[in-house]
């Protein structure tokens, strides 16, 4: 009796023993997989589209690309646990050091592509109600009483860090780096914010959809789509100081030397740089990083809008903020701490 | 040992193996690799991030919310069981068949769908805001979607026993002179109470993991609206593991308490109706 009992563990346990063994080798690779975050579906949409094309066009190939979307650090997890994505398109810089750390991606990756890697870039902006009611022009108006904002949280959604660190930027000019100063304002800014959403889609939904709040912080591309969603019925308004968010993209070292997909990844990310690239990113709102290009949109971008980077002394590049700012405990936490 | 030998149904080392190795694969070495993940923590760092005060609010939010719309759906539930056996009319087969709708549904839809009717601009928040109650973005919009969760639980776990229960006993009660209530009470209610107990238990549980649904009506504002889960989340977000499955780990060792007390009552209520 005792026996059977032991032997059928064991077999279990054998069953549990993973199949390991080698992989298949490849033919030249046709299929070229790119884990982005939620606002690019439009963009990579459309850009999928142009780069089969102009790669068709110019060795005979006919490939695919397998899109993929999600939020920008589930997305960076799912890369880590073992989605195989030749290429990542993310909404941080931090997200795809995460992936580096996870030893998928070499380190110095940043510099691989011009421009901090990123192809594109935005900023964060007011969307508020037709006619701006509330008359909110700059960020100091946010914290004001009886004002309802709504952003996603900063801790959960990468875009939303932006908001925060945008905020941080004005707060820190306006007091001169007064920090207990700044602290009171980001308090009292976050203590405006009525409804906490994980991801900037859902924020985007109960601004637009569920009608709260006064003003939602977004980025400027997901403002000009609820825009073109339902037109009339919103403004943006551009504050005259704002954060410069730098999407950046990346080769996942480890996948695609793997795959033999190295050279078909690199052409790839490098197409986005080209005109056309650089064109499709400003017609789905994205700011072209060539300045030239970027001109040719100058009737939808205000242009002049003064923006600090991430790697401004004020903040010190990702790893820095992301530790003083978003890790618990940290100083977004601290808003928090009591009720 | 010995007693097991000599046992006379056939087949127990088989059946208790293949329990154990299915039980182990599906749900027992899953639930390992969460107590050894948050082991990484430490000790002291272990009670630091259960014990946060922020944490403590998100188990308080979660476990009152779970619980309440565990006993909303045992007094509707019951109700919408016993409509649906005792009585015949038409749309019958049609109720019934809705009862499970919550369960084929994405819950984030749900989720999305019932933060739009429920906020102060939508269609019945719209009405309720009159009165000022609001309902999305509050701890009741988390009650409202855990409880279109988890309806078909009880539902479906006490419909069959009152399919199947005896119409002589109720009918002896009525010639010996009780009341409708003394019948319900004393003859129906024990019968079904093992039942109605396990679809309680159905629903808590499954109430206290639902994540996709609450996120979008509950606003997550920490300390008022933040489910535990969430937390989990967002300290996954962080890339924080041992955080996460610490949090985690709390929260199933009580619910694993929770679920163990309910089946105990739940075997002493069966022995009574037994008897």
């Amino acid at each position: 009796m005792k026996f059977s009992h032991l032997g059928l563990i064991a077999l279990s346990a054998l069953l549990l023993v993973p199949a390991s063994g080698a992989l298949p080798a490849r033919a030249a690779v046709t299929e070229l997989t790119n884990v982005s975050y939620d606002p690019t579906r439009e963009l990579y949409d459309q850009y999928n589209k142009a780069f089969v094309q102009y790669y068709k066009k110019k060795t005979g190939q006919d490939i695919t690309v397998v899109q993929s979307h999600g939020g920008s650090s589930k997305q960076a997890r799912a890369v880590i646990e073992g989605n195989e994505a030749d290429v990542v398109t993310l909404a941080l810089a931090s997200d795809i050091t995460a992936i580096e750390h996870a030893g998928l991606i070499k380190a110095g990756w940043q510099k691989t592509f011009p421009n901090n890697s990123s192809p594109y870039t935005s900023t964060i902006v007011f969307l508020v109600r037709k006619g701006n009611p509330k008359g909110l022009k700059d960020w100091g108006d946010l914290a004001k009483p009886g004002i309802g904002v709504i952003t996603p949280n900063p801790k959960t959604s990468g875009g939303a860090r932006w908001n925060y660190l945008a905020a941080w930027a004005w707060a820190d000019k306006q007091y001169n780096k007064d920090e207990k100063a700044v602290l009171d304002y980001i308090s009292k800014l976050f203590g405006n914010v009525l409804v906490l959403d994980t991801g900037a889609r859902g924020s985007t939904n109960t601004f637009v959809k569920n009608g709260q709040g006064d003003v939602l912080l977004a980025w400027e591309n997901e403002a000009y789509l609820a825009i073109a969603e339902r037109p009339g019925e919103f403004e943006i308004v551009t504050p005259p100081l704002s954060i410069l968010a730098e999407p950046p993209v990346a080769i996942v070292d480890g996948v695609a030397d793997k795959r033999g997909s190295r050279a078909l990844a690199t052409e790839y990310l490098n197409y986005l740089y080209s005109d056309e690239g650089q064109r499709i990113a400003g017609k789905n709102f994205y700011r072209p990083s060539n300045p030239k290009i970027a001109e040719e949109f100058s009737k939808i971008f205000d242009l002049k809008v003064k923006l600090i980077t991430i790697d401004d002394p004020l903040f010190g590049g990702w790893d820095k903020t992301q530790k003083a700012h978003f890790e618990d405990r940290g100083i977004f936490d601290k808003i928090y701490t009591k009720k | 040992m010995a007693s097991a030998s000599k046992r006379i149904i056939p087949g127990f080392g088989l059946s208790f193996g293949l329990t154990l190795a299915y039980l182990g694969l599906i749900v027992i070495i899953p639930m390992s690799f969460i107590a050894i993940k948050s082991s990484g923590l430490g000790w002291s760092a272990f009670w630091d991030t259960v014990l946060d005060p922020r944490i403590l609010a998100g188990y308080r939010v979660s476990f009152s919310s779970a619980l309440i719309a565990a006993l909303i759906n045992s007094v509707f539930g019951l109700i919408l069981a016993w409509a649906l056996t005792r009585y015949r009319f038409p749309g019958r087969r049609v109720i019934d068949a809705l009862i499970e709708l919550p369960f084929a549904l994405p819950t984030a839809v749900a989720g999305i769908a019932l933060t739009s009717l429920y906020s102060d601009k939508g269609w019945i928040g719209k009405e309720l805001a009159v009165f000022g109650l609001k309902v999305a973005y509050t701890e009741l919009g988390i009650i409202v979607a855990l409880t279109f969760i988890t309806i078909p639980f009880v539902v479906r776990s006490v419909q069959p026993v009152l399919e199947q229960l005896d119409g002589v006993y109720e009918e002896a009660g009525r010639i010996l002179g009780a009341s409708p209530g003394r019948i319900f009470l004393r003859i129906i209610f024990p019968e079904i109470t093992p039942a109605l107990l396990t679809g309680f238990g159905l629903a808590f549980a499954r109430a206290l993991g639902e994540y996709g649904s609450v996120i979008f009506i509950a606003g997550n504002m920490p300390f008022k609206t933040e489910i535990a889960p969430l937390l989990i989340m967002s300290k996954l977000e962080q890339f924080n593991y041992a955080e996460a499955t610490a949090v985690a780990l709390v929260m199933l060792v009580a619910s694993f308490i929770i679920m163990f007390a309910i089946n105990c009552i739940q075997a002493r209520a069966a022995a009574f109706v037994k008897e």
